[in-house]
């Protein structure tokens, strides 16, 4: 498994681990956006902290999450981003749009 | 300008070897006692070159992907990323902001990353030939404790 979750009433947090780049991306976007079909959370939180590494497909898969996120009238949220997968998602601006707490 | 050190790393276009890529890269940079940052951006640029060769370069088929790495005088780092694909008709608009062919797993930003993680990036291409990318980082040079 890619990524592990917990699961509060309303409020979905998932956490990512290891390196997000190309060859992982598909298949963490797939279970994420599975689990978010199926509790449709109205808060998500997308945990950071065991993340190593990010390239900018890690921005496909937060604009994904962002996308879906919206569709529910939900939240996203982004918790314990490293400095490195900071910058690449500062890079295509998505401070801007998406509140991030870095580490 | 003669090179102080080179290196070449050469693989097929499969993305099991994209962490081995950036990671045989850093290896290489080490040497030149970046900072973590400097590490970071060589990675993440050393990885949108190589996933843009694997997935854009070699769409249907897999090839052969080579990296060139070169050392200069004054701690200058490099890079070139070489495909034998199918090649980029329209340079400039690959290069745009969120311009991707690659549908919703790509973000379109690979090009802007190198761009902004290094010092800078030169792109050739001829459409059924391949694509060359060539990126250039001065490491800072400190001062040991």
């Amino acid at each position: 498994m890619p990524a592990t979750c917990q699961n509060e009433g309303r409020q979905l947090c998932w956490s990512l681990e290891g390196e997000i780049d190309h060859h992982r991306a598909q298949n963490i976007s797939q279970a994420l956006e599975r689990e978010i079909s199926l509790r449709l959370p109205q808060s998500l939180e997308l945990d950071f902290s065991r993340v190593t590494f990010m390239d900018s497909s890690g921005i496909a898969l937060v604009l994904r999450a962002h996308r879906l996120m919206s569709e529910l009238g939900g939240s996203l949220t982004l918790k314990a981003v490293p400095r490195q997968a900071a910058r690449v998602l500062r890079a295509a601006g998505l401070h801007r749009l998406i509140p991030m707490e870095t580490r | 300008m003669k090179p102080i050190n080179s290196a070449k790393i050469e693989f097929l276009s499969r993305s099991a070897n994209e962490g081995f890529a950036r990671s045989s890269v850093a290896c290489f940079a080490a040497q030149l006692d970046p900072t973590l940052e400097e590490l970071g951006d060589i990675k993440t640029a050393v990885s949108e070159a190589v996933t843009n060769a694997i997935v854009h370069g070699y769409p249907d088929q897999l090839g052969r992907v080579l990296i060139k790495l070169r050392l200069f005088p004054e701690n200058l780092l490099e890079i070139t990323v070489q495909d034998w694909g199918v090649g980029i008709p329209d340079i400039q608009q690959a290069r745009q902001p969120m311009y991707t062919t690659g549908g919703e797993e790509r973000s379109g930003m690979g090009f802007t990353i190198m761009e902004s993680f290094m010092d800078n990036i030169r792109v050739r291409s001829t459409p059924g030939r391949g694509t060359v990318v060539i990126m250039r980082k001065k490491i800072s040079l400190r001062t040991r404790p």
